[in-house]
């Protein structure tokens, strides 16, 4: 079967042309850096503050550290190897719980995304546990696993599945109608349903609770870990915070408080920020 | 007014249905919506038979039932009472091109031939030969997003085309472009229709346009939806939509259109 005459072919490729008039942006130096300063220039912009408060001598230096205090506080943390045990202990057991959740989370979603009776009891049940704090499973979880890992699995994975069975639920109601008639006319019923447009259409909505459940899941460690604390456990970001209050060393406070949100965000940034931004440029969405 | 003085235009009468089965016939298709009070009477006693290689315009004004009745012939609603035949999956398309916006345009395309089974080999020649067709070629790797909405709509008709059926059902597909870019996808509807021999049934509130593209243009009455009347057109093709032909056929359609709207300014 030909192709339409050159007559019509030519017109239809000028409508086009005109159509798709519009710049290629691809990767460039200068994007990156479009991307890098502004961040690193916030922060820059808060250390300033600080300092300006510690030369301004608002507070004493025991409650208010300078930032080449908290610094040293780090490097010496770093020399005696504090510091790379505490975030790997910290980051294993974040990815421990984090996996767990999402395997119960994703089925659990799913179970309650189809099955009426599910969404009708547990979907405001669970919609309800991701706003109940996940530190008030702590005692439960010492009470009934003791000092160990378990209980600061259990914590996590309590923060952390009810953001990703809440995003399967929200993103399979957001697939749009349309596309499943497009499916089901073309052919496709079952598993190639699934497989074919479900699946795919629903990833934005996944991701956005895969990603919120990793920043539940970070908070949820943190509590664990201040609260679980003792020499089995060993040592993690949170307990290294712990050990600075204890010490009354605000300068260690301060270096820890800085550690967790630096881990938070590099595992965002690193893991869920491009996941994000990779499906929805993909589709057209908008990333800034 | 007696149509039968018009030049191109003779009513005929509903067809009955034909023991040799055509493609596509509906005998007293009706759709009912809702129960007990709230019920709405959508589709009423619908007949309809046609032909193979035949292009069929469905008209109406809102509320005709027009996309219902198309719904119920792809299989995706069932009647509420009637009979409906068609002889393979009917391919379809919307007036959104309702591509899958996470696939590029070959693999839109490549989704249909999948389904059927087809190996590699065969999907990527006959993808090839699909982008031909919609002269898209060139444009294999694009994402919806990155086309124009007349380009949409032609990967959404070589979408459709790769189900290989020897129906397609359109639903208002070209309503929502511009008037330049209409006119070019008619012009590319037509050759592939022709050259494909596929059976259309087209849905649309632009008379013109129904007149423009159909041997044959049904009128559905509003609330309940009944085929109201049914014209052939005999322009020959290749056809415009421009010309004086089309122009004088589409204002006799226009008119009985009206005069069913009118019926409904008492109620």
């Amino acid at each position: 079967m030909p192709g339409a005459e050159p007559e019509l072919a030519s017109l239809e490729k000028g409508l086009d042309a005109l159509e798709l008039a519009r710049g290629e942006r691809g990767f460039s130096l200068q994007r990156l850096a479009g991307a890098v300063l502004p961040k690193l220039a916030a922060v820059a912009v808060v250390v300033l503050v600080w300092q300006a408060a510690v030369l301004l001598q608002l507070k004493p230096s025991y409650v208010l550290p300078a930032p080449a205090d908290v610094a040293r506080n780090l490097g010496e943390q770093w020399q005696r190897g504090h510091l790379v045990e505490a975030v790997a202990s910290s980051l294993s057991r974040a990815a421990v719980g984090y996996a767990v959740s999402l395997v119960f989370g994703t089925l659990l979603g799913i179970a309650i995304a189809r099955v009426r009776l599910l969404r009708v009891s547990l979907g405001s049940v669970i919609a309800g546990l991701q706003s109940l704090p996940s530190v008030t499973w702590v005692p439960f979880g010492i009470l009934a696993f003791g000092l160990t890992n378990t209980t600061i699995y259990f914590v996590v994975v309590m923060g952390a599945f009810p953001s990703i069975a809440n995003g399967v639920v929200a993103a399979y109601d957001q697939i749009p109608p349309l596309l499943l008639s497009v499916g089901r006319a073309m052919g496709a019923r079952g598993t190639a349903l699934y497989r074919h447009v479900i699946i795919p259409a629903s990833m934005p909505g996944y991701v956005a609770g895969l990603k919120q459940a990793w920043s539940f899941s970070w908070r949820s460690l943190m509590a664990a870990e201040l609260i679980a604390i003792s020499p089995q456990l060993g040592l993690g970001l949170g307990q290294l915070l712990d050990s600075g209050r204890q010490l009354s060393d605000m300068g260690l406070v301060v270096a820890a408080i800085v550690l967790i949100l630096a881990v938070g965000i590099a595992v965002d940034e690193l893991v869920f920020a491009p996941l994000d931004a990779g499906i929805r440029r993909r589709r057209g969405l908008t990333v800034v | 007014m007696n149509l039968a003085f018009l030049p191109g235009v003779q009513p005929v009468q509903p067809p009955k249905p034909d023991p040799t089965l055509p493609p596509v016939w509906l005998e007293q298709v009706s759709k009912v919506f809702g129960k007990g009070e709230h019920a709405l009477l959508a589709l009423d006693g619908v007949s309809m038979e046609v032909h193979r290689g035949e292009f069929v315009c469905i008209v109406g004004a809102s509320g005709c039932g027009k996309s219902t009745l198309l719904s119920i012939v792809a299989g995706l609603e069932q009647p509420t009472s009637g009979r409906v035949h068609i002889d393979s999956r009917p391919a379809l398309m919307f007036q959104e091109p309702a591509l899958l916006p996470w696939l590029t345009v070959e693999r839109n395309v490549e989704l249909p031939l999948r389904l059927r089974r087809l190996a590699r080999g065969e999907r990527r020649h006959e993808v090839e030969r699909l982008l031909t067709l919609v002269n898209l070629l060139g444009f294999e790797k694009r994402r919806p997003h990155e086309l124009s909405g007349g380009m949409r709509q032609r990967v959404a008709l070589a979408r459709a085309l790769a189900q290989n059926s020897d129906v397609l059902l359109m639903d208002e597909p070209f309503a929502a472009v511009d008037a330049i870019t209409r006119d070019v996808l008619h012009e590319d509807l037509t050759r592939i229709w022709e050259q494909a021999g596929i059976t259309v049934i087209f849905v649309t509130h632009n008379v013109r346009e129904a007149v423009r593209l159909g041997d044959r243009v049904v009128l559905m009455s509003s609330r309940p939806g009944k085929v109201a009347h049914t014209w052939w057109v005999d322009i020959p093709r290749p056809r415009r939509i421009e010309t004086a032909e089309v122009g004088a056929q589409s204002q006799v359609i226009t008119e009985e259109l009206r005069a069913e709207i009118r019926k409904h300014a008492r109620r």
